[in-house]
């Protein structure tokens, strides 16, 4: 059984902790710059290429790209054939987290408690850590920072099988509405159908964080991001809501087995700032 | 933001506050007040219990930022503008104390717009998302009060040609609405 040491984990993970908070995906800035070619409002365009700087200069001179350096969700895949020794996995991930925070100049942004008291952890931890035992040895960690303008506009809905297609259409389009200028668009639209509350909320989030222009191998399903899109870009939205054919920068949609009498739908959005870096140990 | 914009100064007087136009592209020097969710919660607890605020808010001009901690040799670190309808439950009591702008993203509400007009009160969009690029605009970042809060601390800004978009002036017009109408294209 190979066995991987929780230092190891750490300071893997505050090193892509900054990463993600400082340098977009590649996937992310392409689609700035083709959107600043296609885009209708010259205002549109014009704040687009403002995006694209943006980035550059993150990305230079490692400030992070947004002031909101989010929530730190983690996904880890972990082969069942591999151990991890000298600690626990969360201890682990959290002390690069704080590492990370501390050394990359991030905010600080998550209160220990929700309601009564909201004092600020100091460090962002704990992170939320996606756990999924997988076949191999090694230990895939993907961190995604999520900011609260977007994150704070999921929606989960549990519609009824006779809700149907249209159903779900209606519960994304408005979603997207509802977020509007709100969660900093061009937004990642991040949909899931099926399986059960939670899983549900699982599948939006997973389809945030795939990377853009992927679309689901089911064709039912790939034909509906497309169709999604398409009307979301017709809203009139725009960039940062004033206006435009950029609203989103794609839709995608993860789906899974549900109940006889259930069709849950989760919606969550991601705003232009879609961030993630991602290292196998 | 836009080929001419107009450049102005904050704290704002009256008459400039009035005279900005929803649409409109603006570049502000001058002195902001940094504040969001806690340090808003904390000012309108300091009107119920009838103490003075830490800062006088006549003129003054809030941005709803949260800044990253600034690098050294930076005067802030990351800086875009945070929702500003988390703060709509705030605003019009201090657009009572004498607030004459607004900086966010996003939807206000109502009741908000309502109190605009009142007071003559505009509220001005920056680019959210932007965070490194804005933060070019910053020369200081000075704690006022609740250091205790982080990054939700009061503070003052220094700027320097910040850019803003007015997203709904003094009497209500709303570009929010009309600019996304005029993309509009569903069946």
């Amino acid at each position: 059984m190979r066995e991987i040491h929780v230092s190891d984990i750490s300071a893997a993970v505050a090193d892509l902790v900054r990463q993600a908070c400082c340098r977009l995906p590649g996937d992310v800035v392409e689609a700035m710059r083709r959107a600043e070619e296609t885009e209708k409002s010259a205002l549109g365009r014009e704040i687009l290429g403002q995006f694209v700087l943006n980035a550059s200069i993150a990305a230079e001179e490692s400030i992070p790209v947004c002031q909101d350096t989010g929530l730190m969700v983690v996904f880890a895949d972990l082969g069942q054939d591999a151990h991890i020794t000298g600690g626990s996995l969360q201890e682990a991930v959290d002390a690069g987290v704080a590492k990370g925070t501390l050394e990359g100049y991030l905010r600080r942004s998550s209160v220990a408690e929700p309601l009564f008291n909201r004092k600020n952890t100091g460090d962002n931890t704990p992170a939320i850590v996606h756990l999924r035992l997988v076949p191999g040895d090694g230990l895939r960690l993907r961190v995604a920072p999520k900011g609260a303008g977007s994150e704070n506009k999921s929606v989960v809905r549990m519609l009824v099988p006779a809700d149907g297609l249209a159903g779900v259409k209606k519960v994304v389009m408005d979603a997207v509405r509802a977020a509007g200028p709100n969660s900093c668009p061009p937004m990642v639209v991040g949909v899931g159908v099926g399986g059960n509350l939670e899983v549900c909320a699982m599948l939006a989030k997973r389809a945030c964080a795939r990377d853009l222009g992927t679309r689901n191998p089911h064709p039912d399903y790939a034909a509906l991001e497309l169709e999604l899109l398409d009307k979301i870009n017709r809203t009139g939205i725009g960039p940062q809501g004033l206006g435009g054919s950029t609203t989103a920068f794609d839709v995608h949609i993860e789906w899974a087995p549900t109940h006889i009498a259930m069709l849950p739908v989760a919606v969550n959005i991601n705003c232009n700032a879609t961030r993630h870096a991602e290292a196998v140990l | 933001m836009s080929n001419q914009p107009r450049h102005i100064t904050a704290p704002f007087d009256r008459e400039t506050a009035r005279s900005l136009r929803a649409g409109e592209s603006v570049r502000i020097t001058g002195t902001l007040l940094a504040a969001r969710d806690a340090a808003h919660k904390a000012m309108c607890e300091c009107l119920d219990r009838g103490e003075p605020l830490p800062v006088d808010l006549e003129g003054q001009v809030v941005y709803y930022v949260g800044p990253t901690p600034a690098k050294p040799g930076m005067a802030i670190g990351a800086c875009g503008p945070t929702t500003a309808g988390r703060m709509d439950a705030y605003a019009p009591r201090l657009m009572a104390q004498g607030l004459l702008g607004m900086i966010g993203k996003g939807y206000r509400a109502p009741a908000v717009v309502e109190a605009m007009r009142e007071h003559g009160v505009p509220y001005l969009v920056a680019l959210g998302g932007a965070g490194a690029l804005l933060c070019k605009c910053v020369t200081s970042y000075t704690v006022l009060a609740w250091p205790e809060l982080g990054p939700e601390a009061l503070a003052r800004l220094e700027v320097k040609d910040f850019p803003a978009i007015v997203a709904i002036d003094c009497e209500g017009r709303n570009y929010y609405e009309t600019a996304q109408a005029a993309f509009r294209e569903e069946d």
